[in-house]
């Protein structure tokens, strides 16, 4: 039997991961899995109305259940300056809720007890006297004059109107708009969904009364920037916190904002002076925590008569619920929503984007998403398909026409990003091969002939992920710039820290392979360390596809650092000029003279043993990357669909995605991000769904109501890619975390459109039911 | 209120005393400190606190303590022989069939249910043996890939035997 040499892990090797031995093992340490002497444990008593006045709250029954140490209510936190706390996007979050209720689900009291049953029974105890108020759900209604005024708390603050934020240019895009041939119009809506991850949100709370120490482990994907926050809102010497993100099962964007409950239990902690567990369950993470969407969205766009692209309107309203609490940075008060012009070389357009308050939970997070991406790319795909369909097109031509073209990188869009590098074209291609494009076409002509409901969906994704440059992006103030430290022992082994967080991605495997391919080291001699904010450099965390591109950059840049001394050890254990050393995979050796060498090994040996005169001992170096720009990951997915006009399912037969996300680091890994992210995509195309009755009432509170794809439904999927390398990356890698859920719900619900169009439906919302298909093939007297 | 009960754990009898209505993950994860087993929905919806009860996949979620008196449980941590990893730890990590390891546990454990009745599965009845476990992570494509490797692992090792044993006769 042939003996497979181990791969070292160079940039390219689809080594296995490191972190899955513990996982397999039933070994990861997981918030929940932490127990600490004397830990206490908190339940969450929470409104059950949307919208309503707190006239009393009587904790005096709770109190009384043997085993109750405290409970914690607004009016207790007040007095601490705790019962609000400032939000990602500058406005404010009710901690406990201390005068109205804003959504169903909100933090009114919480009780910490000895046992999480006996907390459980205690909060179920606790009585609210409410003063029901009328609740608004619909953000159209909320904007108009006389709706209930939502934070009638907030200074100044006269209706439910939160932003007006708008990107490009308006009298250009009129312009464009007055001279065009025809325009498209598609009204369509992002409906509310949720990252659920598997995981959870948590907290333990260690706050020790002696000597002031916090250590708060957490389910965060930014420990460094929740450090900070912490300090703020809570008013604690920083340098006194401690956070501690352990094995986190999944994050998808719902673990970057600083829920009440965390608050909660660290001020307990501190009040009672022994540790505190929160832990939601399902439905609490459902109904409060960080939701994604939930934008109205209306595009318009100017065309020639031959499908030439002239200029694009696009107008946003996005319902934020009670409170702002979008992730995002500062200056961008719709996200990321403006990368809006996609793939397409639009010489003109314009986004006006507001926000509305309602009565539903805050959060805004991007569910594996860059800040709103997601959202624009949705449009602008099912735009283009829009166009396609009126103009009697082709969907990959109309495409192929308007594309950027390779020699137009560096491309300025005509909202303000600066593309880094692409090749559309050829994207589209590949995938259009692998699915035998021409041949499906021919198929589904037939098919209509008979009646029978086929379609092929088409999205050609741009995505603008890896914030910062720092100038320009921000949250709360603190830049997105991202950092890496390095470590190489006497020994030649090496430990790498970093200020970024992984939920699941590979970082300890990935991230190693990035000093291997710099240094030399194998990846099984570098230990990855994340998560420990008093054990690893500054950073402001995982999500918005930013680790590869800036934490990994920061990993390029410290290891390049270490090999500039490296290289100054070498040639003083060679004993020849620096200028004179080369240096290929690990080994320095004299410019033509390979035979001579020194591996990394002998080198870090020498740098705690043998340095040259005036040379710092050790083989240590820390880098913050702050990045030029951002990358812009891109791809072709095409999906084929059979509708049955009898009951309106829909079954995806088959799905390509190819993606270009520059430099692979390892494919294995890149594939799995993929596999995931489309998953995740045919799940809000077709089943996730949060939505709200009348009253206020969260229908999407469980698993039961919001649903997951199941490895039944999952389709298969066949992968392609092509590779262009990020011009300023480091090592050309641009992220690829989150490009399958931004690209693939656009293929899907083109794939449906494809295939009923030719009735005139143009149009139908996420998630793609069956029973929403089977009613628009009913209105048209199609269905069967 | 206790109830006293005494369950046969990953081979090993572990007696306690227990609230009636303590849930058998609760019981497994805060008494016997076995946290491998996960809670991911309370609602038997999403099968990461997934173990086996005789040998058959339960949610333990949904499973009172009390009702395992008696019973063998075998949990993941109860997967190793010796130190040495189940057929199907190895492809999952071979196959790359995991990403955040929440999911993990539950989802090796339904596949060794499986493949306990069906050695030789199709993808399809892998699908739909699995459709009880939610994975947010891997698209499900290589988790399929992971109980067909171990499939074929486990049908070699169990050949080797018996022809070990047909050349000693």
């Amino acid at each position: 039997m042939a003996v497979e040499t181990p791969l070292k892990g160079n940039i390219g090797d689809s080594i296995k991961r490191k972190e899955d031995d513990r996982f397999i093992r039933g070994r990861g340490n997981y918030l929940d899995d932490i127990v600490l002497p004397g830990m206490l444990h908190m339940s969450i008593h929470r409104s059950p109305f949307a919208h309503a006045r707190i006239k009393s709250i009587d904790t005096k029954a709770a109190s009384a259940v043997p085993g109750v140490i405290a409970v914690v209510t607004g009016d207790l936190l007040a007095q601490h300056k705790l019962a609000w706390m400032p939000t990602l996007s500058g406005d404010t979050q009710a901690v406990l809720a201390t005068d109205k209720v804003r959504f169903q689900g909100q933090e009114v009291a919480c009780v910490i007890a000895t046992d999480p049953y006996v907390a459980r029974d205690a909060a179920a105890l606790i009585e609210v006297d409410y003063d029901v108020l009328p609740a608004v759900v619909d953000p159209w209604k909320s904007l108009e004059p006389g709706a209930p005024l939502i934070r009638d708390e907030k200074e100044g603050q006269k209706n439910n109107h939160i932003y007006h934020w708008e990107a490009g240019d308006k009298a250009k895009t009129d312009e464009a708009f007055a001279k065009a041939d025809r325009v498209v119009k598609l009204d369509t809506f992002y409906p509310r969904c949720h990252p659920s991850p598997l995981e959870t949100c948590g907290i333990v709370a260690d706050v020790n009364s002696a000597t002031g120490h916090a250590t708060l482990y957490m389910t965060s994907q930014a420990p460094h920037a929740h450090r900070t926050l912490f300090a703020i809102v809570a008013g604690l010497p920083e340098q006194n916190i401690r956070i501690i993100s352990p094995d986190i099962g999944g994050g998808f964007g719902n673990k970057v904002p600083i829920y009440p409950g965390y608050v909660v239990a660290t001020a307990a902690s501190l009040l009672i002076g022994k540790p505190v567990k929160w832990v939601e369950d399902r439905s609490e993470n459902l109904i409060s925590t960080g939701f994604a969407r939930d934008f109205h969205m209306s595009g318009e766009m100017a065309l020639r008569n031959d499908g030439r692209m002239l200029g694009l309107r696009v107008k946003m309203l996005s319902d934020n619920g009670a409170f702002y609490a979008d992730a995002q940075p500062t200056k961008f008060r719709a996200g990321l929503f403006h990368i809006v012009t996609g793939s397409y070389d639009l010489p003109a357009a314009h986004v006006e984007t507001d926000g509305a308050y309602t009565n539903k939970a805050p959060g805004g997070v991007a569910y594996r998403c860059s800040f709103r991406v997601t959202e624009a790319s949705y449009l602008i795909e099912r735009l283009v398909e829009s166009a396609a369909l009126e103009m009697n097109m082709d969907p990959t031509e109309i495409r192929l026409k308007n594309f950027i073209q390779p020699e137009q990188f560096p491309y300025m869009s005509a909202t303000g990003f600066e593309y880094d590098s692409g090749d559309y074209p050829r994207a589209m291609q590949l995938a259009l091969d692998k699915l035998g494009y021409k041949e499906l076409r021919k198929e589904q002509a037939e098919k209509r002939k008979k009646g029978e409901l086929m379609g092929i969906g088409v999205a050609s994704f741009t995505e603008v992920v890896g914030a910062g440059p720092g100038k320009h992006y921000d949250i709360v103030g603190l830049r997105m710039f991202d950092s890496a430290e390095l470590r190489v022992h006497p020994t030649g082994k090496a430990i790498l820290k970093l200020g970024v967080k992984s939920q699941g991605q590979g970082h300890e495997t990935t991230f190693a392979q990035i000093v291997t391919e710099e240094l030399g080291i194998p990846a099984a001699d570098i230990e990855v360390q994340e998560g420990d904010t008093d054990n690893t450099p500054y950073g402001l965390g995982t999500y918005a596809s930013r680790s590869t591109p800036v934490g990994g950059a920061a990993t390029a840049m410290v290891s390049r650092k270490l090999r500039d001394k490296a290289k100054k050890i070498a040639a003083h254990l060679l004993e020849a000029s620096e200028a004179d050393i080369e240096f290929d995979h690990g080994k320095f050796f004299v410019r033509g003279s390979p035979s001579k060498s020194k591996t990394i090994q002998d080198v870090a040996f020498a740098a705690y043993t043998n340095l040259p005169d005036g040379l710092e001992a050790g083989l240590e170096g820390v880098t913050y990357y702050d990045p030029p720009n951002m990358t812009f990951p891109f791809g072709t997915y095409l999906v084929v669909v059979d509708i049955d006009r009898g009951t309106g399912q829909v079954k995806v037969r088959r799905m390509v995605a190819v993606d270009d996300c520059g430099v692979r680091i390892n494919p294995m890994v890149v594939e799995g991000q993929i596999h995931g992210g489309l998953t995740e995509g045919f799940g809000i195309a077709f089943m996730e769904l949060i939505t709200f009755d009348e009253e206020g009432n969260c229908l999407g509170s469980n698993f039961t109501d919001y649903l997951l794809p199941t490895s039944w439904e999952t389709p298969k999927f066949e992968m392609g890619e092509t590779v262009t390398p990020s011009p300023h990356h480091p090592i050309g890698a641009k992220g690829v975390g989150e490009s399958a859920t931004v690209g693939s719900p656009a293929a899907f619900v083109n794939a449906v459109i494809d295939a009923v169009g030719h009735l005139g439906i143009k149009n139908i919302d996420m998630p793609v039911t069956s029973d929403k298909v089977w009613e628009a093939l009913n209105k048209v007297g199609a269905a069967e | 209120m206790g109830q006293s009960i005494t369950v046969t754990v990953n081979g090993e009898q572990r007696s306690a005393e227990v609230e009636p209505r303590l849930l058998l993950v609760h019981f497994l994860r805060e008494k016997l400190r076995l946290t491998g087993t996960h809670i991911g929905c309370d609602t038997t919806h999403c099968g990461a606190c997934t173990v086996l009860v005789e040998g058959t996949p339960v949610k333990s979620c949904t499973m009172l303590a009390v009702q395992a008196d008696g019973q063998q449980v075998t949990t993941v941590e109860g997967l190793l022989t010796g130190g040495a990893l189940h057929p199907i730890q190895a492809a999952f990590k071979q196959e790359h069939g995991l990403q955040c390891g929440f999911c993990t546990p539950g989802m090796m454990l339904t596949s060794v249910a499986l493949l306990q009745e069906k050695p030789d599965p199709t993808d399809d009845e892998i699908r739909w043996a699995l459709s009880g476990n939610i994975c947010r992570c891997t698209g499900y494509m290589n988790i399929v890939k992971a109980v067909k490797s171990a499939a074929a692992q486990m049908k070699a090792a169990a050949a080797v035997p018996a022809e070990t044993a047909a050349a000693r006769s």
